[in-house]
């Protein structure tokens, strides 16, 4: 009798994958991107399609020397590249974006053993090391002004943006990351899509309004200026380095928006959101201890009597 | 408090299939383990002559049904089989003699208590016709002094896709069906009795909300498609609110669970005197080219039922027994059908071989096993070994519905570790 070939329960599987993921995220950074193309012109669609092929350049050349399957068709590191990218100012050297890009792939994700294992966000820690190591090159900001850029401060140091420049992102600062309406656009696409929750960047934007409004600032001005958009929806979602469970991210975004704010209000430093989001990083695996889920009917732990 | 779950395509082609009786199989396989419990004995020896209900395998444990004949004929073998389940069990084959003939000695049984009821269920041979074969009179065997049921749980959900025989039980048989539900009523003294229908079955609901619409206590609830819905604990909480513990039985929250099938099925018995020896099974999948619910007796092998739906055996790749989300993947169409199997699927293609990649901690897993556990946690504690892990994450509640599996965009075997990591953690 013929004999057919078994395989264990479920025989269905839903259409998502890794590289969907990816892809969607990818659309996602879509407005982003224009809006850098409008405000920054075309360098700064060079700029952001240099790191994206740099990326996955050294992830291929990683996965190659470490003998591991060629990762680069799940898309992620294109994702690292183009977020990287997004937290750069327009007028890097690309050469500088390069070690960038081999700081986040090489160092960050693959010496941790790739996707999924790396502990801290790769295009957060390229752009902190980019940031120490050329710190010159790293603020010398582009103020977009019709056709020509000028070099000034950004917003968050001057203070003296109007909202709506704010807003639509015709102010200084990273490539990516001054149109807070192009990343709420794509964030909101990502809850659409259902490809991150929305509990992290709320708890984050929410925490960092509340903060600010405590402490006698603008909020509004606080919320939309520097590198928060950025970072509340598109690196405080990151999946690896995230908690797995909603309260854990509820718990992750308000201790980005607390670290945020004592950095901007306290530190030295202008802006704070990629040190609040790796300082965090590094709490997750703490948070998803504290945060597991109850299982449903499970019988409570015994507890040991007190002593009396 | 809502349970998570997740949605499926329900693909229920034969809903509309009237139930079509097979008519007298050439010859049948009984298997004397026909669901969980110790296997029974057979009461037969080769070259006895049976008839329709004549029993055939016993056992005095008391997690063991008796099983019946659902042919007449001649017993031409004690053989042995491995059933899917990797077990082996002895067979009882019978050839038919194609008449069919009822057993003389079979009569309405007397139910006039609680244990009359339940030594009348366990001689009908009833099982939990749902997929997991729980023997019924277990069910009903519950200790007075210690539980006291008031509330009886029809489950009608059929949250698994292309299944429709309970839905066909629902629609053909709601007489018996309200029958069954008032039997167990008034022996047992519930209060209570509702019937959950997922919602995926509008006729099904409004003709029970019009039969019962004058019964008092006996209540239609209309649950939501999702998967799993149909699982015990799931079901039980969603129709009354009560949470079923960990390593606690429905008795011990005052409920009774039970497939609509089943109820039906101890019906026929309280009414004919027939016991289980025939069930309803539908037959779906791309490779039957009539998808269709057949009634046939236990025994009957798989081959003839899928020949009665018109299936194009040689280009079978695949072949399953029960849903796709939980159901057992088969390796020989000649197997018997079982007293618990509710569908074969055929298909056409080979299992698809997943590439998996590393976990990406996204979370879905979390958010769609419906007992809150957390099977990314699983799978790494397992990976290192780790059965202190493994039992605080409370592996022991899995109950392998797949859910995890399904929604994991990295393609990982979730609930295959699971089931290995229970193995593992349960073993000392």
């Amino acid at each position: 009798m013929k004999k057919y070939t078994v395989s264990p329960s479920p025989h269905l599987r839903s259409g998502a994958s890794t590289t969907l993921i990816m892809f969607h995220v990818i659309i996602a950074t879509v407005p982003a991107m224009i809006a850098a193309g409008v405000f920054f012109g075309w360098r700064a669609l060079l700029l952001i399609g240099f790191c994206a092929i740099t990326s996955m350049i050294w992830e291929r050349l990683c996965c190659f020397l470490m003998k591991r399957p060629d990762s680069t068709e799940d898309l992620s590191a294109l994702v690292t590249g183009i977020l990287l990218a997004f937290n750069l100012p327009v007028t890097l050297p690309l050469w500088i974006a390069a070690i960038g890009t081999f700081v986040a792939i090489v160092i960050t994700k693959q010496l941790f053993g790739g996707i999924g294992q790396n502990f801290a966000n790769p295009a957060i820690v390229g752009r902190i090391v980019l940031m120490l190591s050329f710190t010159g090159r790293m603020t010398s900001w582009a103020v977009p002004n019709g056709l020509d850029a000028v070099s000034s401060a950004t917003p968050l140091v001057t203070g003296t943006a109007g909202y709506f420049d704010l807003f639509i992102g015709r102010c200084g600062g990273c490539l990516g990351e001054t149109s807070a309406l192009a990343l709420l656009i794509g964030g909101i696409y990502l809850v659409v899509m259902k490809v991150i929750t929305p509990h992290a960047p709320l708890a984050f934007i929410g925490t960092v309004y509340a903060f600010s409004a405590i402490t006698g600032r603008d909020p509004i001005y606080q919320i939309l200026s520097g590198g928060l958009m950025l970072g509340a929806i598109f690196m405080a979602t990151d999946y690896v380095t995230t908690p797995v469970t909603k309260k854990g991210r509820v718990i992750f975004g308000i201790g980005c928006g607390l670290i945020t704010c004592v950095i901007r209000f306290w530190c030295s430093a202008p802006e704070g959101v990629s040190y609040s989001i790796l300082l965090m990083n590094i709490v997750t695996p703490y948070i998803d201890m504290f945060t597991r889920k109850k299982p449903f009917g499970a019988k409570p732990p015994e507890k040991k009597e007190a002593p009396q | 408090m809502r349970l998570n779950g997740i949605r499926l395509s329900h693909n229920k082609n034969t809903e509309d299939c009237e139930t079509v009786e097979l008519g007298c199989p050439a010859k049948i396989i009984v298997s004397m383990s026909q669901h969980i419990g110790a296997p029974a004995e057979p009461t037969v020896k080769v070259g006895d002559l049976v008839k329709v209900g004549t029993k055939i395998g016993d056992a005095d444990t008391r997690m063991t049904c008796p099983i019946h004949s659902g042919v007449s004929g001649k017993v031409t073998k004690i053989g042995e089989i491995l059933l899917p389940n990797g077990k082996a069990c002895k067979t009882v084959e019978i050839e038919s003699d194609g008449r069919q003939e009822k057993d003389e000695g079979l009569s309405p049984p007397e139910i006039t208590d609680k244990a009359s009821l339940a030594a009348a269920v366990r001689a009908s041979g009833c099982c939990g016709m749902g997929g997991a074969g729980f023997p019924t009179h277990i069910k009903l065997d519950y200790d007075e002094e210690k539980a006291h049921i008031d509330t009886l749980v029809i489950n009608a959900a059929e949250c698994e896709p292309y299944i429709t025989s309970d839905y066909r039980e629902l629609i053909e048989n709601s007489e018996g069906v309200i029958g069954g539900m008032k039997l167990i009523r008034d022996v047992l003294g519930i209060e209570r009795v509702c019937i959950g229908i997922e919602e995926n079955k509008p006729r099904a609901i409004k003709l029970f909300r019009e039969k019962l619409a004058s019964e008092k206590g006996i209540e239609v609830i209309k649950l939501r498609s999702i998967y799993p819905q149909g699982a015990e604990k799931v079901i039980a909480f969603n129709a009354t609110g009560r949470i079923i513990g960990e390593g606690q039985l429905p008795s011990d929250q005052g409920l009774i669970v039970m497939n609509v099938s089943t109820v039906g099925m101890i019906y026929q018995y309280a009414q004919t005197g027939m016991p289980f020896c025939a069930r309803r099974v539908t037959l779906d999948g791309d490779a039957v080219g009539k998808p269709s619910n057949i009634s046939a007796p236990i025994g009957t092998p798989i081959t003839d039922l899928l020949a009665a739906a018109d299936t194009d055996i040689e280009n079978i790749r695949r072949l399953l027994a029960g849903g796709p989300m939980m159901g057992m993947s088969l390796y020989d169409p000649s197997l018997p059908l079982l007293k618990t199997t509710n569908a074969f699927l055929a298909f056409k293609s080979e299992a698809q071989e997943f590439l998996h990649t590393n976990c990406i901690r996204c979370g879905r897993c979390i958010e769609a096993c419906p007992l809150g556990l957390m099977p990314c946690e699983f799978e790494k504690a397992y990976d290192r070994r780790d059965r202190d892990a493994l039992n605080k994450l409370k592996i022991n509640l899995c109950m392998n519905c797949g859910s995890c599996t399904y929604v994991c965009p990295a393609k990982r075997p979730l609930a295959e570790k699971n089931q290995l990591a229970k193995g593992f953690a349960l073993s000392r």
